[in-house]
C-alpha cells in the first residue's frame, strides 16, 4: 500500500502549551490572593472588585477552564494528530478554537471582578457566555471527529475514547445548566428554581469534575504515562472496562453534594450508592497507571516528568477513595461546608490536576522544541517543592474542618451549644488558614520554576511548525464482519458511532435524575406561607449574588440539632419554590443565613446592625475575616431594570399579579423607606435607593415565612442571641 | 410518585443490558487484540526528516 505524506501541526500545539503556562501563574496568584484574604481580610482592599466573592469564582473558573482546559488543549491536539496519523481537521476550526477560548477567558476574567455572575459554581458566567463556550466546545469537538474521521490508523487508541467522552459529558452538562432567563446582556436567572436548581447545579458540579477534570485526564494519561515511561500501559483491557463503566456511573452521583439537604431522601440515596460504586473504575485507572512503570522505576528516580505523574496519579487515587467516603451522610456531616471540601479539591487539583499537566509539559516541551529540557535538577525542585506545597495546603484544612465541625456540634453538660457563635470557632482555626497561605505560596513557587524552566527550553529550541510524517492510506472496511472481528472493535472504528453510544449512556443517567425532579410536582411541597420576593427584596437577593455572598454563606439549614439550635428550625424544599438561582452555597466560611429573616429566630439582627456590619464587620467582631461592604450605602439600585426582573419572574412562575411590573418601583420605594425610617431611629441617614436598603430587606426576608414545627428549640435561641 | 419505580426500573433494565452485553464481549473473546495497540502508540514519532520531503497531501 502506498504511503501517503502528510504534515502535524504543531503551531497549535505550541499555543496551547503557552496558555496553559500563563494562565496556570494567574490562577495560582488569584488563588495565593484569596486564601490571603481569608486569613487577612485587608486583602479585599474594601473594594468591591477584588474582594472574595468575585475572585473566588475567578480563581476556580481560571484553575478549571484556563489552566486545566489549555492543557487538556494541548495535550490532546498533540497526542490526536500522533495517535492517528493525521493532521487536525481543520486549520481554520484550531485557530478559531484557540482564540476563542482564550476570549471566554479574558472576558471571564473581566465580568467576574465587576460582579456579573449567576452564582452556580463553575458554571457563574453569564448567558453571552455561556453561549459562546458552547460554540467554541463544539468547535473543538467537530475538529476532534473530524480529524478522527479522516485518520491513518484503523484503531482508536484508548486515549480517543476519554477525548470523546469529555467532549460530550461536557457539552450535555453545560447546556443543560445553563439554562437561564436573560434579563438584561449581564444579568439572568435560572430557569430552575430552588431545590430543582440545585440537583441541576450538582449534576453539572460533579459531573464538571467529571468530564473537565477526570476523564480528558485520564485520557491524557493513557497517552503520556506509557510515553514518558517507554512502556505500554499495564493493561489494555482493563482501560476498556473501566472507560464504560466510568462514564456510565459518573453521571449519577451528584446529589452527593446535597445530602441532608432540602432534597427528597430517594435522590440522597441514588447520588451516595453511584459515589460508593464510582470507587472501582476510578482505582482501575489509578491500578493501570501505577502499574504500566513496572519495571520502570529507575526511570522515574531521574525524571521529573515521571515524578510528577506518579504522584499524579496517587492523588488521584486517594481522591478517588475520599470523595465516595465523603459521601457517605456520617462523613458528610463533618466534610460538607467545611474546610475538609477544600483540602479534597487541592488534592485533587494540585496533585492530580497539575501532576499530569506538569509531567505533559516537562515531556512535550523539549520533544516539540527539538531539544533537550533545560535543566533537570530544576524541574526535580518543582517536583519536590510542589509535592509538599500539597501537604502544606491540606493537612492544615483537614485539620481545620474536624476541630471547626467538633466545635460547633459541642454541648454543654446543660445542654446548650457551647460555642453558639459561629465565630468562635472560625476564630480557632484561623491559624490554620495562615499555614495554607504558605502552601500556596510554595506552590506559586515550583509553578514559576517551571516557568522558566519551559521558557529557557524553547528559547534554546525550535518547534517545526509543520512537521512531516508518513502513513498508509487507510482501507475503509465496511459492514461489520461477525467472523472476523469484534463488537468493540467495530463500534470504535467508527468514531461518530462511538459517540452515540457515550452520549446514550451519559443521557440515561442524567435524564432519569432530572427530569422526574422537574416534571413531578409532588417532589416539592409547597408551603402557603412562603410569599414571592418583594421587588426590594429581589433586588437585595441579586446584590446577594453579584457579589458572591454564596461562596462563604449557605442558606439551607441541615436537621442537625446542632444547626437548628444554632440556625433555626431546619430548611424545607418547598421555602425555596422561588429561588432563580438557589443560594444553598457549599462552604460556610461564615454562619448559615437560612434563617436571618425570622424574627424571634437565633440569626435575626435589627437593619442598624445590619448597616454597621456591612460597613466594616470589624466594628462589631474584631476577629471577623468578612470583606467590607461600605459601597453598599454609596452605590444606587438600578430601578429600571426591576420591571423586566419582575416580568421576569412572572415567566418563571412567581405568582405576582397581572401587570405588577408597573407597580413594583413605588412598592420597592415604600418598603424602602420603612427602613430608611428604622435606620433613623438608630440614628443612621441614608436614602432609599441605596443598595444598603436592599440588602437589609433580604436580610429580613430569608426564612421568616414559616413557623418551626415545634417550638421546643426556642429555650437555646435565648443563648444564641 | 410512581414514576420514580418506572425510571429507576428502566435505568436498571439499561444497566443489566449494558453488563451483559460486557459479559458477553469477554467470554465471547471481543477484546483479543489488547496487546498491539498499546504498544504501537509508543513508535508514533518516526517521522521524516524535512529533507526527504516528498509531495504532502494535505497541509
Amino acid at each position: 500500500m502506498e504511503n501517503q505524506k502528510f504534515y502535524y501541526d504543531n503551531k497549535i500545539v505550541k499555543y496551547f502549551i503557552l496558555a496553559t503556562i500563563i494562565w496556570g501563574v494567574v490562577a495560582v496568584l488569584v488563588g495565593v490572593l484569596i486564601a490571603l484574604q481569608l486569613a487577612f481580610p485587608a486583602f479585599n482592599f474594601g473594594i468591591e472588585f477584588t474582594s472574595f466573592g468575585r475572585m473566588r469564582p475567578l480563581h476556580t473558573n481560571a484553575m478549571i477552564f484556563a489552566f486545566v482546559g489549555n492543557a487538556i488543549f494541548a495535550g490532546v491536539y498533540y497526542s490526536l494528530q500522533k495517535l492517528l496519523k493525521a493532521r487536525m481537521f481543520s486549520d481554520v476550526l484550531s485557530k478559531v478554537h484557540f482564540w476563542g477560548w482564550q476570549l471566554i477567558i479574558v472576558l471571564a476574567a473581566v465580568t467576574f471582578t465587576l460582579g456579573f455572575t449567576t452564582s452556580k459554581e463553575y458554571a457563574e458566567l453569564e448567558w453571552p457566555i455561556d453561549i459562546m463556550i458552547a460554540i467554541v466546545w463544539i468547535i473543538f469537538g467537530w475538529n476532534m471527529i473530524g480529524t478522527i474521521l479522516k485518520r491513518r490508523v484503523q484503531h482508536i487508541y484508548a486515549a480517543i475514547w476519554w477525548y470523546l467522552a469529555s467532549f460530550l459529558g461536557v457539552a450535555i452538562l453545560h447546556v443543560v445548566n445553563s439554562f437561564e432567563l436573560p434579563i438584561s446582556l449581564f444579568k439572568s436567572y435560572s430557569i430552575y428554581a430552588g431545590a430543582q436548581d440545585a440537583v441541576v447545579q450538582w449534576w453539572y458540579g460533579h459531573n464538571a469534575v467529571a468530564f473537565f477534570l477526570t476523564t480528558p485526564f485520564l485520557g491524557l494519561m493513557y497517552y503520556y504515562l506509557p510515553k514518558a515511561a517507554g512502556r505500554p500501559i499495564y493493561s489494555y483491557r482493563l482501560s476498556i472496562i473501566h472507560f464504560w463503566s466510568l462514564i456510565f456511573l459518573y453521571m449519577w452521583a451528584g446529589p452527593h453534594h446535597l445530602l441532608y439537604q432540602a432534597l427528597p431522601e430517594w435522590v440522597q440515596a441514588l447520588g451516595v450508592t453511584f459515589s460508593i460504586m464510582l470507587i472501582a473504575p476510578s482505582w482501575g485507572g489509578m491500578i493501570n497507571g501505577l502499574l504500566t512503570l513496572r519495571g520502570a522505576w529507575d526511570k522515574v528516580r531521574d525524571k521529573a516528568e515521571l515524578k510528577f505523574m506518579v504522584v499524579a496519579v496517587t492523588a488521584y487515587g486517594m481522591s478517588t477513595f475520599e470523595g465516595p467516603m465523603m459521601s457517605l451522610r456520617n462523613v458528610n456531616q463533618i466534610t460538607h461546608f467545611t474546610d475538609w471540601t477544600i483540602a479534597h479539591t487541592h488534592i485533587a487539583g494540585m496533585g492530580w490536576n497539575g501532576g499530569i499537566a506538569f509531567g505533559m509539559l516537562y515531556w512535550m516541551v523539549p520533544k516539540l522544541f527539538r531539544t533537550k529540557l533545560y535543566s533537570e535538577k530544576l524541574a526535580n525542585t518543582h517536583f519536590w517543592i510542589a509535592t509538599l506545597s500539597i501537604l502544606i495546603y491540606a493537612i492544615p484544612l483537614y485539620w481545620a474542618a474536624v476541630t471547626q465541625w467538633l466545635m460547633l456540634r459541642e454541648y454543654t453538660p446543660e445542654g446548650f451549644l457551647a460555642y453558639p457563635i459561629f465565630m468562635e470557632t472560625l476564630t480557632h482555626i484561623l491559624p490554620m488558614y495562615t499555614l495554607r497561605i504558605v502552601g500556596g505560596v510554595m506552590f506559586l513557587t515550583g509553578f514559576l520554576l517551571m516557568v522558566f524552566n519551559l521558557f529557557k527550553t524553547m528559547a534554546a529550541g525550535k518547534v517545526e511548525a509543520n512537521e512531516l510524517s508518513e502513513a498508509p492510506a487507510l482501507v475503509p472496511k465496511g459492514a461489520r464482519n461477525p467472523m472476523t472481528e469484534t463488537i468493540h472493535r467495530w463500534m470504535e472504528r467508527k468514531a461518530v458511532r462511538f459517540s452515540i453510544w457515550v452520549f446514550v449512556a451519559l443521557f440515561i443517567g442524567g435524564a432519569v435524575e432530572i427530569i422526574p425532579m422537574i416534571f413531578i410536582k409532588s417532589n416539592i411541597p409547597t408551603i402557603d406561607a412562603v410569599t414571592p420576593y418583594t421587588p426590594l427584596e429581589l433586588e437585595g437577593r441579586d446584590i446577594y449574588v453579584k457579589e458572591g455572598c454564596y461562596t462563604c454563606h449557605s442558606q439551607v439549614i441541615r436537621p442537625f440539632r446542632w444547626e437548628t439550635d444554632r440556625y433555626g428550625e431546619y430548611s424545607k424544599i418547598g421555602e425555596f419554590v422561588y429561588d432563580h438561582p438557589y443560594q444553598w452555597g457549599s462552604r460556610r466560611t461564615g454562619p448559615d443565613l437560612a434563617r436571618t429573616g425570622y424574627v424571634s429566630g437565633p440569626m435575626y439582627k435589627n437593619a442598624a446592625w445590619h448597616y454597621n456590619h456591612f460597613m466594616d464587620p470589624r466594628k462589631l467582631n474584631d476577629q471577623s475575616i468578612m470583606p467590607n461592604y461600605a459601597w453598599f450605602a454609596k452605590k444606587d439600585i438600578n430601578l429600571d431594570l426591576i420591571p423586566n426582573k419582575i416580568r421576569a419572574m412572572q415567566t418563571l412562575g412567581v405568582p405576582y399579579p397581572e401587570g405588577y411590573d408597573q407597580l413594583a418601583v413605588d412598592d420597592l420605594i415604600k418598603q424602602a423607606e420603612q427602613i430608611v425610617a428604622d435606620l433613623l431611629n438608630s440614628g443612621i441617614e441614608i436614602e432609599p435607593t441605596k443598595q444598603m436598603v436592599a440588602m437589609i430587606a433580604y436580610m429580613h426576608k430569608m426564612g421568616g415565612d414559616i413557623e418551626p414545627a415545634s417550638t421546643l428549640n426556642n429555650d437555646s435561641h435565648e443563648n444564641g442571641k | 410518585m410512581n414514576i420514580f419505580y418506572l425510571l429507576i426500573g428502566v435505568s436498571l433494565f439499561a444497566a443489566l443490558i449494558f453488563l451483559g452485553a460486557f459479559i458477553w464481549a469477554v467470554r465471547d473473546g471481543q477484546f483479543d487484540d489488547n496487546e498491539t495497540p498499546p504498544r504501537r502508540m509508543l513508535f508514533d514519532d518516526d517521522n521524516i526528516e524535512p529533507e526527504k520531503q516528498g509531495d504532502p497531501i494535505d497541509k
